[in-house]
């Protein structure tokens, strides 16, 4: 499978554009009031280490001050004057709810490097810096880099890495008998695996629907429980469900739609309704079961994986 | 439809809410989509009906339920007539990530409700069919 270099570059650009001002900014807002006096106001810009602040009545934003105003009135020996006299009342804001984009925007016009943030009702709710937005994007990158490098993890990986004339994974499961309650862990293991190894959604979804019905089989019809070997190779999975359980005593019959012979208990469950062969060899591209009475059962199932549409388009590019 | 519409129309509770999402936020609700609906008490029906991303109303409350529910690729569960699950079917859901819903609608009522509003069924079952890997 393979990588898409140019898919990445929009999806960045499209986190740019996605985040908003709201998902970076900095809510808790050191802000003073125009009473507050420059000294004061100087105590707190040594103290949060910020250089500047919003000034506020209340919720409402009246005002902006900043270390060049406080360096001014240092020079004109007004540290005893207020904030409200040296502050610059003309603010410029922007909304919660607007992009990144925008906020580099306006920092890039007006080369202010703090803008107080508002919302809709010109409330006071945070504070963005040009450090906010960008510490927001890495951030956003670094999830985004993660959730597809999980994604990326795929068998091709795996399969490219070690060489050999043919690689496959074997992944082997106990499954106990009359065990109801656990019943179904280790197809939830293979469907899981399959999809950490770049199987998508429709092919996990048929291994792990045959793989759970032939492990409630082994779970409702056996004592001594059997055993569950996967093979994933790049193209294909195959599972075999084996047990030395009772066995089937006729095969044709048990593939019959509603012809069960699970146990009562089992049924009000909502299983063992006679579904279950039937469904495999739905699920699966071939399927083979084999038993003897009294010795055990063999239940083998193959699933093709397709190739990826953009490999599956080179080839018809080629053809 | 999107979970909050089917918490609207059943009259619903959350009893565990979606991964990561919360179960009272509407924005939340919202993002959950299903693309059809089902019902049974069977579980081995509904592994060979279900359709994925759909929704599936059981009176069903074992853990199984959401055994089937993960491997048939079903996004929700409703529990229909007032059920509650235990507490072995609320953990195996939030270790696998399917979210629990709970309505006092019996399974007639729920269905017609749901139907009605919009959300449609799976269609004629394909069980009989081609298998999945001719034709598909």
């Amino acid at each position: 499978m393979t990588d898409h270099p140019t898919v990445e570059v929009s999806r960045l650009q499209e986190l740019v554009y996605e985040l908003k001002i709201e998902d970076v900014m900095k809510r808790e807002v050191v802000a003073v009031t125009p009473q507050t006096s420059m000294r004061e106001f100087k105590e707190l810009l040594r103290l949060k280490r910020i250089s500047g602040a919003p000034v506020v009545e209340g919720d409402t934003l009246v005002g902006i001050i900043s270390l060049e105003d406080l360096i001014k009135a240092l020079e004109d020996g007004e540290m005893d004057n207020l904030v409200g006299s040296k502050m610059s009342s003309r603010v410029e804001t922007l909304f919660s709810d607007d992009s990144a984009v925008q906020a580099v925007n306006r920092m890039a016009r007006f080369g202010y490097g703090r803008f107080p943030v508002v919302d809709r009702s010109g409330k006071l709710v945070g504070i963005l810096t040009r450090g906010d937005i960008l510490r927001g994007l890495l951030r956003r990158l670094e999830v985004n880099y993660r959730e597809e490098e999980i994604q990326r993890y795929r068998a091709s990986h795996i399969f490219e890495d070690i060489v050999s004339d043919r690689t496959s994974l074997i992944l082997r499961y106990q499954v106990q008998g009359k065990d109801f309650r656990q019943g179904g862990a280790a197809s939830s293991k293979i469907k899981r695996a399959i999809e950490r190894l770049g199987g998508g959604p429709p092919i996990a979804r048929r291994v792990g629907v045959a793989a759970y019905e032939a492990e409630m089989n082994l779970v409702i019809h056996t004592d001594q429980g059997g055993e569950m070997k996967v093979e994933i190779q790049p193209d294909r999975v195959y599972i075999l469900a084996e047990d030395q359980g009772p066995g089937i005593a006729d095969i044709e019959q048990a593939l019959l739609p509603g012809f069960s012979t699970a146990p009562e208990w089992i049924r009000e469950m909502g299983f063992g309704a006679g579904m279950g062969l039937l469904n495999i060899k739905h699920c699966t591209d071939a399927m083979e079961l084999d038993s003897k009475p009294g010795v055990g059962t063999r239940l083998e199932m193959w699933f093709h994986i397709p190739p990826p549409e953009s490999v599956q388009k080179q080839r018809e590019d080629l053809l | 439809m999107d979970l909050k519409a089917v918490l609207e129309v059943l009259e619903g509770e959350v009893f565990s809410p979606p991964p990561g999402l919360s179960s009272t936020a509407d924005e939340d609700l919202h993002k959950l989509e299903f693309s059809c609906g089902g019902a049974a008490d069977l579980m081995s029906d509904v592994l060979a009906f279900a359709r994925p991303d759909s929704l599936l109303l059981t009176g069903l409350t074992h853990p199984q339920v959401v055994r089937t529910a993960e491997m048939a690729g079903i996004l929700a569960l409703v529990f229909v007539r007032g059920k509650h699950p235990p507490p072995e079917t609320a953990a195996l859901a939030a270790e696998v990530g399917i979210p629990l819903l709970g309505t006092r609608y019996k399974m007639y009522e729920a269905c017609g409700r749901l139907y009605a509003a919009g959300l449609p069924g799976t269609g004629f079952p394909d069980l009989y069919a081609l298998p999945y890997g001719m034709g598909k």
